[in-house]
């Protein structure tokens, strides 16, 4: 009856376990010797039958025969085969003496590559396993959109050019770079803390104390009005500057800093007055500070 | 049509004469149609009522003239950031303290001259590949070195033996690099970042010629808090001390809201108020995932810091570097 079954599925209709492809027919069933789908390697077109299967890492054999074909519950019979190689060897011979050898070499063949990738699993256990993390998509489009308003906030140009030219006025690049006009700046920039500390103290002290000096300075705009003020204003409140000059100098000088940018166009008018009045700087100063 | 929709809501046909119940939202009504409608009239009252607040709000500054009191400043996610205690003060005796002491001090005092591996994932594919070799021209003394199925922990006692200080890996998934791992080597900490927009040289628009040999200048923004503190000068460390300022190239690490980007520019001042610059180089953006105090070993290393999602980012206005 074994060729009946063999003529009916095998050849003919339909198997639910055969794969065909192009060149070649597979059989999916587990307890195929071969993986093919022939005569001789079917399970459910030989009545004696047998297979090497292997879980959780040891080998079984497994045989079926004509007796228990009316059992399918018994019909496969397991023996479990020795761990060691060549004792496994001899056990499956031991089981399957007297079976048809091509059934006895198969067996043999498929427990050879069995335990040989066996052998490799535990190999590449031992050494890094690459761990796939999954990527989840909801967290990888909120990062995204995250760092791309980061890169907006940031600015990075600007912060760049900001550090770059902070560095380059606190002098951490030498000599490299002379800029006439900044060299120029710089110098009469010290200059200037020294006389505007002087003049600011002056100031603070005026905005307390007297309205008429205050509207004294204050009405007089042109250049050379302010020459004589500020002579006039040096010499009365000298004393004054003396007292709370070293108080206030740290103050206004920071302040002084800070009111530098704000002497904008004066700074502009400067190169142009410095080339006139080269050999009187001390003169442009006090001018500025008005 | 509308006007059964506003006869069954208020008995009213226009929106002049709209009375609704005082309880009515718009979210109640069933019908989607009415409902969309009935918002999208809300909103356009909602934007007639802002624009005439603004309005009024404009004609009461310009009637105040110079009285009238300062434009409030607008809130950005910087400004609200989340207090971090860890910020660090800059003149923290704690933290200069533990600068002294820590795995870099050796390099800040100049005793140690940075000397870079890259190496990547096993098998790179052109675009890692090409990286490596880019930010290798970046980065003055490193050499790449590609893994054949080499295991880490077998490579950096090799690699301390051959002086070594610094280790960079390169993670690859499906042809483009997207992990970074920073590793300290005479037992420095380890950094594990996610690398995520990297653009080789050719991408880059209005990019200048190759970066030359000079040691660049290196600027860190940003890095507040004491953590941040650490991972910048794990940064810093990279670069040689001394720059060559002839070369003019400057590597940037800039960090905004947890992100670190990396840019490379060569700049040029054209007036001690102005100054140039152009890209060159690659540019990549890094998220640390994980600090880790020892070299790198995953599974008995000791972690300093690693990015827990669920709690820390809960808020949006919390940053951690």
């Amino acid at each position: 009856s074994s060729q009946v079954v063999w003529d009916t599925l095998g050849n003919r209709q339909f198997c639910s376990y055969k794969i065909t492809t192009k060149t070649q027919n597979f059989c999916r069933n587990e307890y195929n010797l071969t993986g093919l789908c022939n005569r001789s390697s079917c399970p459910l077109a030989n009545s004696q039958y047998a297979t090497i299967r292997e879980e959780k890492g040891r080998c079984y054999l497994y045989m079926k025969t004509i007796e228990r074909a009316a059992f399918p519950r018994r019909l496969w019979e397991r023996v479990l085969l020795n761990k060691n190689y060549e004792k496994a060897l001899e056990e499956i011979d031991e089981n399957l003496i007297y079976w048809p050898r091509f059934i006895r070499h198969k067996c043999k063949q498929r427990f050879t590559k069995i335990t040989q990738y066996l052998i490799r699993i535990r190999k590449l256990t031992l050494k890094r396993q690459r761990k796939l993390v999954p990527l989840r998509r909801k967290i990888e489009r909120r990062e995204k959109r995250r760092e791309e308003k980061a890169l907006v906030a940031a600015q990075l140009d600007n912060a760049i050019e900001k550090e770059l030219l902070e560095r380059l006025k606190q002098d951490t690049y030498g000599d490299i770079y002379n800029f006439p006009i900044h060299a120029f700046d710089k110098a009469l920039q010290q200059q200037d803390a020294e006389s505007e500390s002087e003049s600011d103290a002056e100031k603070e002290e005026e905005d307390d104390e007297d309205m008429d000096k205050r509207e004294f300075v204050e009405a007089d705009d042109s250049d050379l009005s302010d020459f004589e003020d500020m002579d006039k204003l040096e010499t009365s409140s000298e004393e004054e500057q003396e007292v709370e000059e070293e108080v206030e100098k740290k103050a206004s000088r920071s302040k002084s800093k800070g009111k530098a940018p704000l002497k904008g166009p004066a700074r502009r008018k400067r190169p142009y007055l410095e080339i006139e009045y080269e050999k009187e700087t001390e003169a442009a100063t006090k001018t500025k500070a008005a | 049509g509308r006007g059964g929709v506003v006869a069954e809501d208020g008995g009213s046909s226009g929106p002049a004469r709209v009375l609704f119940p005082p309880t009515f939202s718009v979210s109640e009504i069933k019908n989607k149609q009415r409902r969309h409608f009935m918002f999208l009239r809300w909103k356009q009252q909602q934007r007639k009522e802002k624009l005439a607040a603004k309005k009024k709000r404009r004609k009461e500054r310009e009637a105040l003239g110079d009285k009238a009191p300062p434009k409030a400043i607008p809130k950005t996610i910087e400004n609200q950031r989340v207090y971090d205690e860890t910020t660090v003060d800059p003149n923290d005796e704690e933290v200069a303290f533990d600068e002294a002491t820590d795995e870099f001090a050796p390099y800040f005092n100049r005793q140690t001259v940075p000397k870079i591996l890259i190496t990547t994932s096993d098998r790179p594919r052109g675009r890692t590949v090409r990286f490596c070799e880019q930010l290798s021209s970046v980065i003055p003394n490193s050499h790449v070195y590609y893994r054949r199925g080499l295991a880490l922990k077998r490579i950096i006692p090799q690699c301390i033996a051959r002086d070594f200080t610094d280790l960079i890996v390169i993670n690859e998934d499906r042809k483009i690099p997207n992990g970074l791992v920073l590793s300290h080597l005479p037992d420095g900490p380890t950094a594990h970042f996610r690398m995520s927009s990297v653009r080789l040289r050719k991408e880059i628009k209005r990019k200048g010629k190759e970066p030359t040999e000079h040691v660049p200048e290196v600027i860190l923004n940003n890095f507040t808090t004491r953590l941040g503190h650490s991972i910048g000068r794990m940064f810093a460390s990279l670069f040689p001390h001394d720059p060559q300022f002839i070369g003019r190239q400057v590597a940037t690490f800039h960090n905004q809201r947890d992100y670190i980007f990396f840019r490379f520019h060569r700049y040029i001042f054209k007036s001690e108020k102005k100054v140039g610059i152009q890209e060159l180089g690659p540019r990549f953006t890094l998220k640390l995932r994980s600090l880790q105090k020892g070299t790198f070993d995953s599974k008995f290393g000791e972690y300093e810091w690693i990015h827990k999602r669920r709690e820390m980012d809960t808020s949006r206005r919390k940053f951690h570097l």
